[in-house]
């Protein structure tokens, strides 16, 4: 039975699990679930995942949630290439130490200002005050900085010489910023370095194909009232 | 000693590295520090690390594992669960098993840490500074602990022994050192949780009751040394982190 992958590309861990595995070739189904049509709260999707989230993944009878968790699985069962995840125990942990901080730091971040910035105001039509989209700013610079001081620093990569899992969550996280309009990597010489050689690791075409979705999404139409009133909970507890 | 614990057994996450050196055995220098004065000498900045531990055998800087919050001790944990090879079930080799280690991990990255430590804040740092928690933020504090800990019981637990399996695993260590903040601010969150209560039960007897008395002793005296005045007071310093942290409450 084929691994099943439950992703929508606007979703940045979902973009990161889809370029693991294409890079990979790690055979799979894929299987859209369009957040913003609502079908991750459809009852169908609650079957593979009760709290309405994606990613998933299900292989065979096995369903797993959490991104890094997702990732860590799909490394040691298709035993890719050793600099994902290597099995050196310091270098291993400077993957780890940054896939613990990035999931509240940077994502956090990320999420708020493309919520801010543009999905809260062009697809669910909820003006944000200026000040909150200022203040949401501010911080995702200072967690840019936090990016480049304390994991890049002057490093090839995040966690060493070789790209890895930390590079590959960084990238599509970064890319939502990017998605609303914010110049993230202007005037980050080292950032927009680090992300080139990312990019070029990953392969331009794979890194362009996964990131179709997120680039496109201030040209979103404005939600369907009822869709909206679905979403409205979960976006706010999101973006929190 | 080749390994140096930095660690404040007031924070979630220290406690849990704490206790997994000690339950395993790990022989380790303790150096304790005290988040809430700044730190001695450090910079107001200590109150974004508070655990690291140090290789010493290693002789360059890069190797040193700075923690900034719990979900760093992560790192932390398997770090040292692999290194000293301890015992399967902690974080086990089979593939979903351990899968589901990282399944919570994910989870209680956004729905535990940061939630649960929010009442220590209110009873007791904020009005160390002279300031107070607004009472919406508490509010929504205190549905969103019910809601996570229903999703615990529910989605984790369910009927198994343990949050990923039916061992003790890295899991069971990080949920039970964040549901103890709150209970020692006066918090029970365990009442009218019989499912969540029995899991307390066997994990604290898994580790041994000297250990958990040991490691979670300051925490649970917190109150009394707040009463007594002999809780450490934050430098001036430290103030504008703390209200940062404060006002990122939700």
């Amino acid at each position: 039975m084929v691994l099943e992958l439950y992703l929508d590309l606007l979703s940045q861990p979902c973009r990161a699990i889809y370029i693991f595995a294409k890079k990979n070739r790690i055979p799979f189904e894929m299987r859209t679930v369009e957040l913003l049509k609502g079908q991750h709260l459809s009852d169908a999707f609650a079957q593979v995942n009760p709290l309405k989230k994606v990613p998933a993944l299900k292989d065979g009878d096995f369903i797993l949630t959490e991104s890094v968790a997702i990732l860590l699985y799909l490394t040691r069962k298709y035993q890719v290439p050793d600099y994902w995840y290597p099995q050196d125990l310091q270098a291993r942990a400077r993957v780890d130490e940054y896939l613990a901080w990035q999931h509240t730091a940077l994502r956090r971040n990320c999420l708020r200002a493309l919520w801010h910035k543009v999905m809260l105001p062009v697809f669910l039509g909820e003006p944000v005050p200026p000040q909150t989209l200022a203040a949401t700013l501010s911080e995702l610079d200072v967690t840019l900085q936090l990016l480049e001081d304390k994991f890049l620093q002057n490093k090839t990569f995040l966690a060493g010489a070789h790209i890895s899992l930390a590079d590959l969550v960084a990238i599509t996280e970064l890319m939502h910023p990017v998605g609303a309009g914010c110049q993230v990597f202007e005037g980050r010489p080292k950032l927009d370095a680090w992300r080139q050689r990312v990019e070029a690791a990953l392969g331009k075409d794979l890194f362009q194909e996964a990131h179709e979705v997120i680039l496109k999404a201030k040209d979103s139409p404005p939600a369907d009232p009822t869709i909206k009133q679905k979403m409205m909970p979960g976006v706010l507890a999101m973006i929190r | 000693m080749d390994l140096e614990l930095y660690l404040d057994l007031l924070s979630q996450p220290c406690r849990a590295v704490y206790i997994f050196a000690k339950k395993n055995g790990i022989p380790f220098k303790m150096h304790t520090m005290e988040l809430c004065k700044g730190g001695s000498g450090q910079s107001p900045r200590v109150w974004q690390s508070n655990c690291s531990v140090r290789p010493t055998s290693c002789p360059s800087a890069s190797c040193v594992l700075q923690s900034s919050c719990c979900l760093r001790c992560t790192a932390i944990l398997i770090y040292l669960s692999c290194k000293y090879q301890t015992a399967d079930h902690w974080y086990p080799r089979d593939l979903q098993a351990r899968a589901r280690v990282h399944e919570y991990l994910g989870w209680h990255a956004d729905h535990i840490r940061g939630t649960f430590g929010v009442p220590l804040w209110t009873r007791v740092l904020a009005p160390l500074i002279g300031t107070q928690v607004p009472e919406e933020k508490m509010e929504r504090n205190r549905i969103a602990m019910d809601q996570a800990l229903q999703q615990l019981e529910d989605k984790f637990l369910g009927d198994k022994a343990f949050l990923a399996g039916q061992q003790v695993t890295l899991a069971d260590l990080m949920a039970l050192e964040e549901l103890i903040q709150p209970v020692a601010v006066g918090h029970d969150l365990f009442e009218g949780r019989q499912r969540l209560a029995a899991w307390r039960g066997r994990v604290e007897a898994f580790l041994g009751a000297e250990l958990c008395q040991e490691a979670h002793g300051p925490i649970l005296s917190v109150l009394e040394l707040v009463a007594k005045k002999t809780f450490p007071v934050p430098q001036p310093e430290a103030y504008p982190n703390m209200l940062r942290r404060i006002a990122r409450i939700p």
